[in-house]
């Protein structure tokens, strides 16, 4: 797929991102008549919760939930809208200027917005155990997204650990769809359960409750539960083969094809920050997320996040903040066509009604340190560049001052992921080392482009004048 | 390391991996195609020390599952769909300039 011949030089509003977010965003805007272009680096629309919602083969709603079926509101109510959609087309760059770098099918343009709305969501915190990075190790969306995308459920042993409404929705679903699990698990610290019950009146009366616990009782049933667990060691030669683990004094092992690992998610950040947007640091959610104000306007001008790159708060509350940041732009470019489209109370009625439980479960799941700062020296913590947490305890202790710094003794988070499955586990483990806070820490300065691209798809930008007599001698 | 849940419906997709012909359905991406076939493990060796590695997240922030795909090295396995014909390579830890 390469980019079509309707391809606007500039539009209006550029969404980044076709989860909730940026589906309710991209719908919103184009319906109050604002020319609009919905990006996304997936071929299929729906983002990570709503994966493969138009195309997966699991026809009803059976085996992934009813909840799941809400993506298709959201796409239908897309396509009407008049937005244009590129499907299968990767963001590398975005600036101050609001300039958009692109590239779809091996080749590459620059398209400029009045408004920028990046929803690119959220991604599962790295899970730094020792051996996670063997065959058969794999984070429980990846699991999912091979269910929802494809119908495949694991073959052999599988067990899940971790913690998190995911854990369990991930669960019931491999039930239904014939799989077996071996074990599950549940690394939530105990004390969390004390830490959140002043929050949990708020959760009660929100649709979570119902739902979460129907889905434990109905994994429960079922499924071997390991409580309280404080150490995980996957071990295996060439792949994985047993997974050792401690709870508190009770230890054991168990032979495992399949390990999935999960402790909730954070956002995505790299496309932010690399456009240079401020990001502070969230001590509940253990996570950097950009300041924002009330509609998701980042510290630069016409840039907005929308959705679990904000922060996070489930598909639900995404919509309503793709809608929030679509209305403050129709405010601002198109204010006769607000009549049009929702309006800004009803939104936020709703985006808090979403909201409701959200305290509660930060606080349940939020994971313990031993799963976030690696204790043991030989795990690794930067896959790409297959640095462990030893070696980089050794170049704090010689002088390594901050994530940057680091790069230059260990080239860690300078691999082809960029930091992502590293970069928050680097992070606190300075923070940590060096009796410092993460936001004094700090993060990897991040740069485009935030994703790989080839000098072929950079030398397909179609070249303007200015640009020709910049490099043409004489 | 996977394996189909529903008595499959989507059209057939035939590709081949390291030479080998695997078929894959239509909606899968490379990757999930890979994990399915079973023949070919591990699904790549590292360039900085030869470990083995098979996909992590499949949402385009690990990449652990790049791969050759049609002559292109270093391809996001899990983002690119399946076509028919499509020849894809393993990467065996630091790639060589061919002379």
């Amino acid at each position: 797929m390469s980019f079509p011949e309707s391809l606007h030089a500039a539009y209006d509003v550029i969404v980044i991102g076709a989860g909730p977010a940026g589906l309710a965003a991209a719908a919103t805007t184009a319906e109050a008549g604002l020319r609009t272009l919905l990006v996304d680096e997936n071929s299929a629309p729906g983002g990570q919760i709503y994966r493969a919602i138009t195309t997966s083969p699991l026809k009803n709603s059976s085996i992934l939930g009813k909840d799941y079926e809400a993506g298709n509101d959201l796409v239908h109510t897309f396509e009407k809208s008049g937005a244009d959609r590129l499907a299968g087309c990767t963001v590398w760059s975005l600036d101050r200027e609001r300039v958009v770098g692109l590239s779809c099918g091996g080749e590459a343009r620059l398209i400029k917005a009045e408004r920028v709305i990046i929803a690119t969501g959220a991604m599962e915190r790295p899970f730094p155990i020792p051996g996670w990075t063997l065959p058969g190790v794999m984070t429980i969306g990846a699991g999912q997204t091979l269910l929802k995308s494809s119908g495949l459920i694991p073959s052999g042993r599988l067990a899940l650990a971790g913690q998190g409404p995911l854990l369990w929705l991930y669960a019931a679903q491999i039930l239904r769809a014939g799989g077996h699990i071996a074990a599950i698990f549940d690394t939530t610290p105990l004390a969390n359960y004390i830490s959140a019950a002043p929050h949990l009146p708020g959760f009660v009366f929100s649709p979570y409750w119902i739902k979460g616990l129907g889905l434990i009782r109905e994994v429960k049933r079922v499924v071997k539960i390991v409580t309280g667990v404080t150490r995980l060691e996957a071990q295996g030669k060439n792949k994985l083969q047993t997974l050792v683990w401690e709870a508190g004094s009770r230890t054991g092992s168990i032979d495992l094809d399949v390990l999935m690992l999960h402790q909730g998610v954070v956002p995505h950040v790299n496309l932010a920050m690399a456009a240079g947007i401020k990001h502070e640091w969230d001590d509940i959610q253990l996570c950097f997320r950009p300041v924002l104000d009330e509609s998701g306007n980042s510290s630069i001008k016409g840039i907005m996040i929308a959705g679990d790159g904000a922060g996070i708060g489930g598909a639900e509350s995404a919509a309503e903040r793709g809608r929030l940041a679509a209305i403050d732009t129709v405010a601002n470019l198109r204010p006769d066509a607000l009549a049009q489209i929702p309006s800004r109370d009803n939104v936020r009625n709703r985006l808090a009604q979403t909201m409701r439980g959200r305290a509660f479960l930060d606080h349940l799941y939020r994971p313990s340190k031993v799963f976030r700062i690696p204790q043991d020296a030989s795990t690794i913590v930067c896959r790409c560049e297959e640095i462990t947490a030893g070696e980089i305890r050794a170049s704090i202790a010689i002088g390594a001052t901050g994530p940057n710094q680091l790069k230059a003794y260990r080239r860690t988070g300078m691999g082809p992921c960029q930091g992502r499955l590293c970069g928050l586990t680097v992070t606190e483990l300075m923070a940590d080392e060096r009796g410092k806070s993460p936001e004094e820490i700090g993060y990897y300065r991040l740069r485009s482009p935030v994703k790989p691209i080839s000098l072929a798809e950079l030398a397909s930008i179609p070249q303007d004048e200015t640009a020709i007599k910049a490099v043409v001698r004489g | 390391m996977f394996k189909r849940a529903t008595n499959h419906q989507e059209p057939a997709v035939q590709i081949t991996v390291d030479g080998l012909p695997v078929t894959a359905r239509r909606g899968d991406t490379v990757s999930a195609a890979i994990l399915t076939a079973g023949c070919v493990e591990p699904y790549r060796y590292t360039a900085v020390n030869g470990t083995p590695r098979a996909p992590y997240c499949m949402m385009g922030v690990c990449f652990d599952c790049l791969v050759t795909i049609d002559g292109i090295g270093n391809r996001q396995g899990c983002l690119i769909p399946v076509s028919d014909g499509m020849v894809i390579t393993r990467q065996n830890g630091k790639r060589e300039i061919e002379s």
